[in-house]
């Protein structure tokens, strides 16, 4: 199963590369990768993708548990939560397709954000398979390069 | 006033209650070296190859009981220390190894001996610093020594440019150490203490599987409490060796690859699999699902991601072995009389005394032709069991885990994890630094005692009476046990065609040399070793093709063992 884990952890140098080498010596997969600065700027939130089976998903959040430099580690598949991920995708837009491209986005509340004769860039955001529904109807009139953001995921407040 | 960063350093050390150091020079160190030749605070012992620098460091740890510390230039120095530290990794022994490195304008320059140290042991240390700022020199010094102590303890490396070592600061006042994302877990959870004790008290057919966490928590006397208390058997891995006293009857010895056979039976017939402070090797469970298959499992362990890693946990318990050990003891005798309940084992006690009668731990006598078996039962019997055992890594060490019957928590250093030929010797001059006044002999190989061999220096410089039993089967045993069994005796690169001749070559480091070419020649030779005052080599020319068993194929359940 595929789940998103986010990590809290001290903003210095080295650190990231303590998380993917984990990642890579232990064998366990990632699926997407983004890292920033939080509101404190000493600590950054890296989200992560990941598949496996919930042993192994258990060691990940352990082992990243351990290191020195993670403060903490939610799977997020465990709350509520918020999910995007962003992707600008350059499409084919020639004089047959250019107002379906833009009709399609425009249901899918995307910008185009680049244009030359023969193609748009669009920027579209959302969780997951938003995007991979931008994509799948976007396909057939041609994708010519796609750039994505990798999850980033924020828990829901309690309501009450 | 201020002082320079190599002051602050041996300062440091002295906070940490340190007075005994491994290392070798080099430029990125050598104004550490300039001061540590000023003060006499801080005794250096100079090996011969920083690998050794950092195996000593492990050996004088475990006997200590404190952390151990290694000092080697950048480089080439560095990268000899890995084995060492990814040794102590695995084996989660605390030492803090430093290493010089380039100035730090040059660092990213591919300048002379510059490596990136931290990067390179990032996978095999608990944590590691590069020290980039002069004042962040003691704060980091402080942090890695309480990172290597506590919770699951491990190797930290500090990388020293020299420039931070070269410039003044201020030494700032001894605080406690406070991290805000390490706190390990020492208490164990109530609830989780009744549920295992509940477990326990109700199993027929119980059995204590101890690791290292026992000897390194110092929990063998809650072990021991508690296995009497209740009468459950006790079977302990390599590392666990000496965690629960070997010569007590409860004792079924070591488990696993060439664990006992009843040991290997009774886990494998238990209904409750008390783990303590173990990890669930594959060299300890065979073929995973055919390890204690009847089981409900309790596993104490301080690091949270050695549970349920391998084998799935039913009644987890994070916690420091001994303080978890200590709260079942109370939980119990609050609960029940042992005098009521200790019989209730009886009949499975009597069932792993048939196990043992049938196959007990043996090997077949020869004539006067020397079994390397019996080298080990002698040094047992003429050191009383109380020798310090370091071993090499081979059949040489599964002897000496499974003849040496260790009574001691801290008195068998063994490579259990990585499996380092050459660990031994080094670890045996380690554990004389941190115990003069004990015997400690190194059972070695033929072919492991060469990888450290140039040792033999460090062992004269210092006066280290060690005492390294070689048993020499001019083979690379093991591995030729292996071609035997499963490659239709195609010894390949094992035959150890030539070797030195090791009483010449003792000799020639100002030792002393010893041989024993039969049976009745070791007595006399073990007598000889241990009244002298020198480190010795005794050269036991033991049969070539001896085997060690029992023995569970990799990949096979540990019930299919081949025996002698
Ligand atoms: C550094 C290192 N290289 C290779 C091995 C693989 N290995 C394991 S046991 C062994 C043979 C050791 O031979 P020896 O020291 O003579 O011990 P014996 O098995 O003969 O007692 C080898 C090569 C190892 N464990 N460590
Ligand atoms: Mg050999």
């Amino acid at each position: 199963m595929r789940h998103v884990i986010s990590v809290l952890l001290q903003n210095k140098p080295g650190v990231l590369s303590r998380v993917t080498g984990l990642f890579s010596g232990r064998g366990f997969n990632i699926e997407s990768l983004s890292v920033a600065q939080t509101i404190d700027p000493e600590v950054s939130c890296l989200t992560l993708t990941t598949k496996g089976d919930d042993m192994i998903v258990e060691q990940i959040t352990k082992q990243l548990h351990k290191l020195i430099d993670v403060i903490k580690v939610t799977d997020m598949n465990e709350t509520e939560s918020v999910e995007r991920e962003m992707a600008i995708i350059r499409v084919k837009a020639e004089a047959g397709t250019r107002a379906e491209v833009l009709r399609i986005i425009d249901i899918f509340r995307g910008k185009v954000v680049d244009v030359s004769p023969k193609s748009y860039a669009v920027e579209v955001t959302g969780p997951a398979s938003k995007l991979k529904a931008v994509i799948d109807i976007l396909r057939p009139i041609g994708i010519q390069e796609i750039v994505r953001t990798g999850v980033i995921s924020m828990s829901r407040a309690k309501k009450s | 006033m201020k002082i320079s960063g190599a002051q602050a350093f041996i300062k440091c050390l002295q906070e940490q209650g340190v007075d005994t150091i491994f290392g070798f020079p080099g430029g990125a160190v050598i104004e550490i070296y300039d001061e540590l030749n000023k003060t006499d605070v801080i005794k250096h012992v100079l090996v011969r190859h920083e690998q050794a620098a950092v195996h000593a460091a492990d050996g004088y740890a475990r006997v200590k009981g404190e952390v151990g510390v290694a000092l080697v230039t950048s480089g080439p120095g560095a990268t000899n220390t890995v084995t060492g530290i990814a040794s102590a990794y695995c084996d989660s022994i605390p030492i803090v190894v430093f290493t010089g490195q380039v100035p730090t304008q040059l660092i990213g320059n591919d300048a002379f001996q510059e490596v990136d140290i931290v990067g390179i042991t990032r996978p095999c240390t608990k944590h590691n610093y590069l020290v980039k700022k002069p004042e962040d020199l003691v704060p980091t010094i402080r942090e890695a020594f309480h990172i290597a102590r506590t919770g699951r303890p491990g190797p930290v490396l500090i990388d020293l440019p020299k420039d931070v070592v070269g410039a003044m600061i201020n030494f700032p006042e001894m605080k406690q150490v406070k991290m805000r994302t390490y706190r390990p877990t020492y208490e164990p959870h109530p609830g989780q203490v009744e549920k295992a004790c509940k477990a326990i008290l109700k199993a027929k057919r119980p059995v204590i599987y101890a690791g290292g966490g026992v000897v390194l928590s110092d929990a063998n006397e809650e072990l021991t409490a508690l296995a009497r208390k209740l009468n459950i058997p006790v079977t302990m891995t390599l590392m666990g060796l000496g965690g629960f006293p070997g010569t007590d009857s409860l004792s079924m010895g070591m488990l696993g690859m060439h664990g006992t056979y009843y040991a290997n039976m009774a886990v494998a017939k238990s209904d409750l699999l008390i783990s303590v402070g173990a990890r669930f090797d594959d060299r300890v469970t065979g073929r995973i699902d055919a390890f204690a298959p009847d089981a409900k499992i309790i596993h104490i362990d301080i690091d949270p991601s050695s549970i349920s890693k391998n084998v799935k946990v039913d009644i987890p318990i994070v916690a420091d072995c001994r303080h978890a050990l200590a709260a079942m003891n109370t939980w119990i005798d609050r609960k029940i009389d042992p005098a009521d309940h200790g019989g209730k084992t009886a009949a499975w006690l009597e069932k792993i005394a048939a196990w043992r009668n049938k196959h007990p731990l043996a090997y077949k006598e020869d004539g006067d032709v020397i079994k390397p078996q019996f080298v080990v039962e002698k040094l047992h019997e003429l050191t009383g069991g109380e020798a310090i055992i370091s071993t090499e890594v081979g059949q040489n060490q599964m002897w000496a885990a499974q003849f040496y019957h260790f009574n001691h928590p801290g008195s068998f250093l063994t490579s259990g994890g990585l499996g380092v030929m050459g660990y031994g010797f080094p670890a045996a001059i380690g554990a004389q630094m941190a115990a003069p006044d004990r015997t400690v002999i190194d059972v070695a190989g033929d072919g492991s005692i060469q990888m450290n061999i140039q040792e033999l220096a460090t062992a004269r410089q210092y006066g280290c009476p060690v005492k390294i039993a070689i048993l020499n089967n001019g083979y690379l045993g093991m591995v030729r046990q292996w071609q035997e069994l499963f490659f239709d005796k195609n010894y390949s690169a094992t035959p150890l065609d030539v070797s030195p001749d090791f009483v010449a070559l003792a000799q020639a480091y100002g030792g002393v040399g010893l041989r024993a070419k039969t049976k009745s020649e070791v007595e006399p030779v073990i007598r000889e070793a241990l009244k002298t005052d020198n480190v010795v080599i005794m050269d036991f020319v033991v049969s070539r093709e001896e085997g060690v068993y029992p023995m569970v194929p990799a990949g096979k359940a540990t019930t299919e063992m081949l025996l002698v």
